[in-house]
């Protein structure tokens, strides 16, 4: 027994040993210097500023966001003191946790708008100015925000939708991959308001193959279906697979972007896809609240600023590929 | 309270004298997998008349590979509920098998089946270090494998974050030893028109495997012995930690295994995956008949269950039923099957007693 356990390790080790050597389509070994260029030494204009979200951890968008404002906070030499929780009674306690160390301006996402209202009026109250990102479009005045960058989820999904009805489209699918998000429902509702056939799917975001059983199934059952809408890049990667699976002819768009859907988007396979431009975000909440503090700029003239919906399709993706290697699109 | 009022008289400890040999309705109905046997084709039926687009060896199949994808790891699980314990790490640990060998070989530029096999060692690692936790500490396996379960979610995250810079994982298609391996893990043929994934085909061997374990080897007399009572198992001389912490292992081995089916099927997987799969590993188990108190089970009962969840989550699909609704008619769905397996379970005791 215990011999036979011996060769099997010596067998394993002698394959392991065997296939070492080396293969191609890996990392590129080059010295990549990353996202980061220049910029001044973390806190060099004396502003220490909290940046809250309502992130999930593992969430690429989110990536994105924190890398644009880490970008932002290095180039105007501020200290960022980054925290999430996708709770939001979590989340107004950590605005409360900012306010209380005395930083000198809060960005947050606002998306439980009543749920963060106390800890904002906290804020300004104490002459903390708040920059509000990402979602709360409706009531960042009412809350006591200066400004606001974001996009228009409602917006976004009609804009898409009016691009699939150009199309011809009748009947798109828009695949939900969170239950009960607000975001994620406005962006269906808004192409529903433009191609009136929208039907809405539930999947389970956390698994790649029951996405593709999911669509797969629907793709089969309904035939009449001409248009997948995805709401997050790694869905439309599965949604391929599962047109594959079902001989589907539906064109694919897709919410947000990665490097393996924007390789898609030049291939052909995947129509277009709407970014909100999370990196836009993130920099300019940032941003926004340096040129406050320093110089008293208000940005948006009193209006939201839309980070989207910006198209990317064949025309523009050869521009904006080396952008996603970079994760910063 | 100074009086005992206790000292009742004990009830005769009930002797297994009264053993006779039961007649072969009772029999068969007194196994475990008899009860999701009957629910599954009840659903069966069900979704056969309400869902037209159901009604094809295409969607039957789709049906098969959505239930092994779940059916293989559930059978570990349940291999490891019949002996008395609890896996919460099931599921993350499949994202954990497919990240390591995808970062590791796209890190290093080196072939696939070397991260395959490292990766292999690693899960078994922890499978083995959840076993031995459990073991030496004495505290319940859900708590361990749940401490499991956080540093699992958290490091495939973190080391994710740290090696390729996103939270996914980057495309491995063009790395040596994906095709080999693909067509090991995650390929499919067809027959008409009909797709066969080679899951389904790897999910009935190991169904094979575990059922004829259980009931014709002396392993499988441990396994129930350890999950039925440890102890007195101790006593007549069953390893009782070699047999936990092996069947630790093989939760973790066949999560590896479709850890490779979702790397080679995907090609890139998120950091964030698998994360809820272990209650459907679980559920799949309770469904086909498994106690939650261990002791009592079979494999072919856990795989009706998970080709019941299968069938349950992409019949509602098929039905065209409203979305918003999908988790509440599965919920509905699976009490069914439960309370089917307990009324077939009770009718079967009941004529045994009569």
């Amino acid at each position: 027994m215990r011999n036979r356990t011996f060769r099997i390790l010596a067998a394993g080790a002698a394959v392991v040993l065997a296939a070492t050597a080396c293969s191609s389509g890996g990392r590129e070994k080059t010295d990549d210097t990353g996202t980061s260029g220049g910029g001044n030494a973390a806190g060099s204009s004396g502003y220490t500023i909290a940046f809250i979200t309502h992130e999930t951890p593992g969430d690429t968008f989110w990536d994105k966001v924190k890398n644009g404002a880490q970008q932002a906070a290095k180039d105007t030499g501020v200290t960022l003191k980054y925290s999430n929780d996708p709770e939001a009674p979590k989340q107004a306690v950590l605005i409360q946790n900012a306010v209380d160390s005395k930083v000198n301006g809060i960005a947050t996402t606002l998306v439980t708008p009543d749920a963060l209202a106390g800890s904002v009026k906290a804020a300004t109250d104490a002459g903390i100015p708040v920059v509000g990102f990402n979602s709360g479009i409706n009531d960042y005045q009412k809350l006591g925000a200066l400004m606001y960058f974001g996009s228009d989820e409602t917006l976004a999904g009609t804009t898409a939708g009016k691009r699939l009805a150009d199309q011809g489209i009748k009947h798109p699918l828009c695949v939900i991959q969170q239950t009960g998000s607000v975001a994620l429902e406005a962006r269906c509702a808004g192409v529903k308001s433009s191609v009136p056939g929208t039907e809405n799917i539930q999947v389970n975001g956390a698994d790649d193959a029951a996405v593709t059983t999911t669509l797969q199934t629907k793709l089969t059952q309904d035939k009449s279906i001409d248009a997948i809408v995805t709401l997050g890049a790694p869905q439309a990667l599965d949604a391929i697979k599962a047109k594959d699976q079902a001989s589907s002819q539906a064109k694919l768009v897709t919410f947000d972007l990665n490097e393996q859907a924007a390789t898609e988007i030049k291939n052909g396979n995947i129509l277009f896809s709407i970014d909100q431009q999370p990196y836009v975000q993130g920099y300019m909440a940032v941003t926004s609240l340096y040129l406050n503090l320093k110089n008293g700029n208000d940005i948006g003239g009193g209006k939201a600023v839309l980070t989207g919906p910006s198209f990317v399709d064949s025309s523009n993706i050869d521009k904006i590929i080396p952008f996603t290697k970079n994760n910063t699109r | 309270m100074s009086q005992t009022v206790e000292a009742a008289p004990a009830p005769a400890p009930s002797e297994p004298s009264n053993r006779v040999r039961l007649g072969l309705s009772n029999r068969i109905l007194a196994r475990p997998e008899v009860g999701a046997l009957v629910a599954a084709i009840i659903i069966f039926i069900f979704f056969l008349i309400l869902a037209p687009s159901f009604r094809s060896a295409e969607s039957f199949f789709t049906v098969l590979y959505q239930s092994s994808v779940i059916g293989i790891v559930a059978v570990g699980v349940g291999l490891l509920m019949i002996g008395g314990e609890f896996d919460l790490s099931a599921g993350v640990i499949v994202y954990t098998a497919g990240l390591f060998a995808s970062m590791f070989c796209w890190y290093f530029g080196i072939n696939l089946w070397v991260g395959a096999i490292l990766s292999l060692v690693f899960c078994l690692l922890i499978g083995f270090l959840n076993g031995y936790l459990v073991m030496r500490t004495g505290i319940p396996s859900f708590l361990i494998t749940l401490g499991t379960f956080f540093v699992l979610q958290g490091a495939n995250l973190g080391v994710t974050k740290l090696v390729t810079k996103t939270v996914s994982t980057l495309d491995v298609s063009k790395i040596a030893g994906f095709d080999s391996l693909g067509k090991v893990f995650s390929s499919s043929f067809k027959i008409g028109s009909v797709t066969v994934w080679t899951s389904v085909l790897w999910w009935i061997l190991f169904v094979g495997i575990a059922a004829w374990t259980l009931q014709r080897t002396r392993v499988g007399n441990w396994i129930f012995a350890v999950g039925g009572n440890p102890d007195s198992a101790r006593a007549v001389g069953v390893p009782v930690v070699r047999t936990k912490i092996g069947l630790f292992m093989v939760v973790s081995f066949l999560g590896w295994f479709v850890g490779m089916h979702q790397l080679f099927r995907f090609n890139t997987l998120q950091a964030g995956g698998g994360v809820g799969n272990e209650f459907l590993y679980i559920i799949a188990a309770v469904v086909g008949g498994t106690l939650l108190t261990g002791g009592f089970g079979n494999a072919i009962g856990v795989a009706i269950g998970a080709f019941i969840f299968g069938m349950t989550s992409l019949g509602i699909i098929y039905a065209g039923w409203d979305p918003n609704w999908f988790k509440a008619f599965l919920g509905v769905m699976l009490l069914l099957a439960v309370l089917v397996n307990l009324y077939v379970k009770r009718m079967a005791t009941a004529r045994k007693v009569g």
